[in-house]
């Protein structure tokens, strides 16, 4: 969004979702087959980060590095490893079942593949009304078709669209029945893993201009998950950078690709495709070695210290940790030889 | 008959092609084959509901002169498909057979589906543990062969028709429970059963509204099939002596009887064969139609068949 708006933390909001060292391990319950005791994918591993109301928290990295995961464990589709996450102050992970079906209404997801999120035997009327089958108490029997209706426009389709089935739309047009899916029951929080990655770009523009859009009338709070640089930073107020599982960087969008303060975030920006290409950026381009190392089996200490031309011997043996500052403002990384802070604007 | 209309839609340039949904006697018209299949079903419900008091003194009525007769006219209208060794009409005996026939094999299959696909659905995507307590006891029944069980089972129980179905119906349920388990693996997997998980929809909603409907057309299909194989059990345990017994008329214990005829009288053999047939192809064609009349996805096929027609 705009970069000069101030931050909503500088407002002095509370968070309405505070994670801290929330970690996933994969395999690490063992099962029946002879190999899986011994292999723990460390997805995620200690990734920490506030989220105030209203605004949009982008979260950025490589395929692989986590970003689904945290997604997916935030919403109990998995159970974490370790870890808390607090929505407005309750542990969303020792939640019970009825703190936990009003916690759905408050926080809802947006997935990255239109086709498969949606029962392709459903017509759209039922498909937009299950979540109000689901809490009956949302919206009486007799105002759901008019409401499924109602909201249908309001994403930008038409009325006589929720009597059609999903094979019979676009991409784009199905990302909008997803959306309004994700409306009924007026979240807070909206977590959009990857929403725009499946659509063509013209198509991108439109989906994520009705997201600023829904995000202005109903101020709701966005972890917007992407690996398009220029995505997250149009979409987002503060960005979390992941790398390997872990949270490299955080900071305002201005911060973070204005005067990125960890080296991942440098060589990540740098790796972005611009149209003003002159022999100055190539220069400042970072070519990193090697390959991101898997999470199976990190690196000791710092994650990133195998590909890192900073590393010494310290980064081996010391996890640097990434301190989320109460404020929200503050620009923080995961390094122990982090760039200055730069007090100025940026560019 | 289809409407085709040209959306201009939300911003986006594109065409989406839309039909009016139609009523399902009017896609059932279009499938020649299948109609075919639904009378011939609708002929032989009638003869299961009202075939017995139609023709029951008939197909028990010894005829001397028509012994092994063979299919004509000379016997009279009713000898049309020959006479059995005691002369007794061939036809009417069918006809007479379809009640005994249909719904023991109906009810078996029926109840198989039902309960393994209950099994199957609570051991895909309940727990690991109550999953491998299921599989383990449908192993057992599959690693006795279905007949030496049916045989063991109705050996000690009386050979009445209820034991009869559920001996069947056991030794099939395993099939389906197989194949829904599968089914629901793979189902549950899929991103809109997590958007589902994520509106905070319990197991039981899940399964009823996202795994059934998907799973249900299999289970149809695997129905049709087994219909006839549930048939042909019932004939061999009905050979075996501990099926239906003899005074009762059944198509499979009509095959298995004219079986020692084959030489002299092979219509005896050879009719009931092919109501077997006849019904199990009729089910199957019917199901497939059925299976691609409920799928949003494939309903168009049937939908586009009658305007292809118009075309030429």
């Amino acid at each position: 969004m705009n970069p000069s708006t101030p931050s909503p933390a500088a407002a002095g909001k509370k968070p309405i979702l505070q994670v801290r060292g929330l970690t996933k391990h994969f395999g690490a319950s063992g099962g029946f087959g002879l190999t899986s005791r011994s292999k723990v994918i460390r997805a995620v591993d200690g990734v920490s980060f506030d989220l105030y109301p209203g605004e949009t928290l982008g979260l950025v990295g490589e395929s692989g590095c986590g970003k689904s995961t945290v997604a997916r464990t935030l919403l109990r589709l998995e159970e974490p490893t370790a870890g808390q996450a607090l929505f407005d102050g309750k542990d969303i992970f020792t939640m019970d079942g009825a703190e936990m079906r009003n916690l759905r209404r408050r926080m809802q997801v947006i997935f990255q593949d239109p086709y498969a999120s949606l029962n392709p035997r459903m017509r759209v009327e039922d498909i937009i009304s299950e979540p109000w089958v689901i809490h009956p108490d949302v919206v009486p029997i007799d105002q759901r078709p008019d409401r499924v209706r109602d909201l249908l426009e309001s994403v930008g389709l038409r009325r006589d669209h929720a009597e059609r089935y999903p094979h019979q739309f676009s991409g784009g047009q199905l990302q909008r029945i997803g959306i309004a899916r994700a409306m009924t029951l007026n979240p807070q929080v909206m977590i959009c893993d990857e929403p725009v990655s499946a659509l063509d770009l013209s198509i991108q523009a439109q989906v994520i201009n009705l997201l600023e859009e829904i995000q202005d009338r109903h101020q709701i709070a966005y972890i917007f998950i992407a690996h398009d640089l220029s995505v997250v930073r149009h979409m987002s107020d503060r960005v979390a950078v992941m790398y390997l599982g872990r949270v490299a960087e955080l900071g305002t969008e201005r911060q973070v690709y204005g005067s990125p303060r960890h080296p991942y975030t440098k060589a990540l920006l740098s790796a972005e495709p611009t149209i003003n290409f002159t022999n100055e950026m190539q220069s400042r381009r970072i070519l990193l070695q090697g390959e991101v190392p898997s999470p199976a089996n990190p690196p000791s200490g710092c994650r990133f210290r195998t590909r890192c031309w900073k590393a010494e011997e310290r980064c081996k043996v010391d996890i640097p940790e990434l301190v989320v500052q109460s404020d929200g403002d503050g620009h923080v990384a995961a390094c122990h030889f982090p760039e200055p802070l730069s007090t100025g604007p940026a560019h | 008959m289809t409407t085709v209309t040209t959306t201009p839609t939300s911003g986006e340039a594109e065409a989406v092609i839309i039909r009016r949904a139609q009523p399902w006697w009017q896609l059932l018209w279009r499938d020649k084959f299948a109609c075919v299949a639904a009378v011939w079903l609708t002929v032989l419900a009638f003869c299961l509901i009202i075939g017995p008091e139609l023709l029951g003194d008939t197909a028990t009525q010894l005829n001397l002169r028509a012994r092994n007769a063979v299919p004509g006219l000379e016997n009279g209208p009713m000898w049309i498909l020959g006479g059995d060794p005691l002369g007794r009409s061939l036809l009417a005996r069918l006809i007479v057979g379809a009640r005994n026939t249909i719904s023991v094999a109906l009810t078996a299959v029926f109840i198989a589906m039902t309960v393994g696909g209950t099994l199957g659905m609570v051991a895909g995507y309940v727990g690991k543990w109550v999953s491998h307590v299921i599989m383990r006891l449908a192993d057992v029944v599959q690693s006795f062969p279905s007949l030496l069980l049916a045989v063991i089972v109705l050996y000690m129980l009386e050979p009445r028709v209820g034991n009869l179905i559920i001996v069947l119906a056991t030794t099939r349920t395993p099939i389906y429970l197989r194949v829904t388990r599968a089914e629901v693996l793979e189902i549950r997997e899929r991103v809109f059963v997590d958007a589902s998980r994520a509106l905070g929809s319990g197991r039981f909603h899940i399964l009823r509204n996202h795994i059934a409907p998907i799973v249900a057309p299999t289970l149809l299909t695997i129905m049709t099939v087994d219909f006839a194989s549930v048939m042909l059990s019932e004939s061999g345990l009905s050979f075996l002596g501990i099926g239906i017994q003899p005074p009762a008329i059944t198509w499979g214990l009509m095959v298995a009887q004219g079986r020692n005829y084959l030489a002299q009288a092979w219509w005896l053999a050879f009719f009931p064969g092919l109501m077997i047939m006849f019904a199990t192809l009729s089910a199957n064609i019917l199901s497939s139609w059925l299976r691609l009349a409920t799928d949003p996805v494939q309903r168009w096929r049937l939908e586009t068949h009658k305007k292809e027609e118009d075309d030429k």
